[in-house]
């Protein structure tokens, strides 16, 4: 029967091709490219924060960085926003923050303010008046969650929410240096 | 690409409706070719069903054994709706003990059953095809071919349409018609589509950029399609064996 020569012939194959395709070494995601998905570099911005200061993203490396893109008006946002305060005060001290951008273009500073107030958000609130982070980010929906290594790399990316509190745990903890 | 449609303020996730559409479609034709393979469309689908229930609830059940510590804090979150708490590994091990424990409470027959559920497992290779097309996951090497796709800041190889396209021709070599399937003995219609998918699955993750490696380079997904591809065609060619003796004998 020819079918088993044959067999053995594509199985020497497969493994030749798994040796020659293999990655190089020391390949890391997609090298020093910059785009809003999981293995690459998070497009670095610069955006105002509550107290008018200039908060810039790439200034945050060695730290594990949340960038979560919302809305005071969208109720998913709203929802996470507890967990993600709760996680905040409990990691911060281990190298790990949150950056809430808010989509201002589509939503009001003041509204925005008055939500962290009520809530007692006391991880940077930014505020992305013109909608260029939310270009960047190839924003298509609320909230958006960026989840990004203390080397500015993305680890994972989540679209719509609520994010449980227990998913926020385990990213962040996997974020963090030494616990990978 | 196209991840989410916005339906008012609903976001429905596309990559995930295009896997329910294929598990839709696939589980239909399956159904509908099942008598040629002697089976009654009715447990096929109950098979169907219980494997894709005890995946997602093997899944979480996988996931919070591997981090119990924020589930305990938050019971709740046992509940949460993030595909993010699924163990994709465990959920597998999940589906296929669910599957095999209907699949044996219904008295069905193992080789007539996987032969029947080819189609299901065909279609389900195209949507997921689709499905990473849509979320941009699975995306290629940056090259300079006519037919590189921009995606994620550089000129890349179409690696779903590659997808798309063996599993189309695989479905269509693989449609079950009367003539071939009788000709087969009993498993060997599924061992044979495991083989040349698996095959299919080691050739075309050389051109995806984001498939994990082990340290030395060597990708995983090759490894687990050259193994499939290799216990495929050790039954496939067992199970001819087999019946040749018997048909001689």
């Amino acid at each position: 029967m020819w079918h088993f020569p044959l067999g053995l012939i594509l199985l020497a194959f497969g493994l030749v091709w798994i040796g020659a395709s293999r990655k190089p070494p020391g390949h890391v995601g997609s090298g020093g490219i910059s785009a809003p998905r999981a293995g690459f570099l998070a497009p670095d911005f610069a955006l105002e924060d509550e107290s008018g200061g200039l908060v810039q993203l790439s200034d945050l490396r060695g730290q594990a960085v949340l960038v979560n893109i919302w809305a005071s008006w969208c109720a998913p946002c709203r929802a996470e926003m507890p967990a993600m305060q709760r996680v905040y005060e409990t990691m911060q001290g281990s190298g790990f923050t949150i950056l809430a951008v808010n989509a201002t273009h589509q939503d009001s500073r003041e509204a925005a303010l008055a939500f962290a107030a009520r809530h007692g958000l006391t991880f940077p609130i930014l505020f992305d008046s013109d909608g260029s982070v939310a270009r960047l980010y190839e924003n298509r929906a609320l909230p958006s969650s960026y989840f990004i290594d203390p080397d500015g790399r993305i680890r994972e990316v989540v679209i719509g929410g609520p994010m449980a509190e227990a998913l926020l745990i385990t990213r962040v903890e996997q974020l963090l240096p030494g616990q990978d | 690409m196209f991840p989410v449609l916005q339906i008012g303020s609903l976001a429905v996730q596309v990559p995930g409706l295009l896997l329910l559409v294929g598990l839709w479609i696939g589980l239909s034709a399956a159904e509908k070719h099942a008598p040629k393979f002697g089976l009654h469309p009715d447990p096929l689908y109950k098979l169907v069903l219980a494997a894709l229930l005890s995946g997602i609830i093997g899944a979480r059940l996988f996931y919070v054994a591997r981090f119990p510590a924020p589930f305990l804090a938050n019971p709740v979150d046992f509940l949460s709706l993030n595909p993010g708490l699924l163990d994709p590994a465990g959920g597998l091990a999940a589906a296929l003990i669910g599957a095999l424990l209907t699949g044996q409470r219904l008295g069905m027959r193992l080789f007539p059953t996987l032969d029947a559920l080819v189609p299901f497992f065909a279609v389900l290779q195209i949507a997921t095809g689709f499905s990473n097309l849509s979320s941009g996951n699975a995306y290629g090497y940056s090259t300079d071919l006519p037919w590189a796709v921009s995606l994620w800041g550089a000129a890349r190889h179409p690696s779903q349409v590659y997808q798309i396209l063996a599993g189309s021709l695989i479905l269509w070599q693989f449609w079950p018609r009367k003539r071939v399937v009788e000709s087969l003995p009993p498993g060997t219609f599924f061992f044979q589509f495991v083989t040349v998918s698996s095959f299919a699955w080691l050739f075309l993750d050389a051109f995806r950029e984001d498939s994990p490696a082990f340290s030395n380079g060597i990708r995983t997904f090759q490894v687990v399609a050259w193994a499939l591809a290799a216990a495929g065609m050790a039954a496939w060619y067992l199970l001819q064996k087999t019946n040749r003796r018997r048909t001689n004998g």
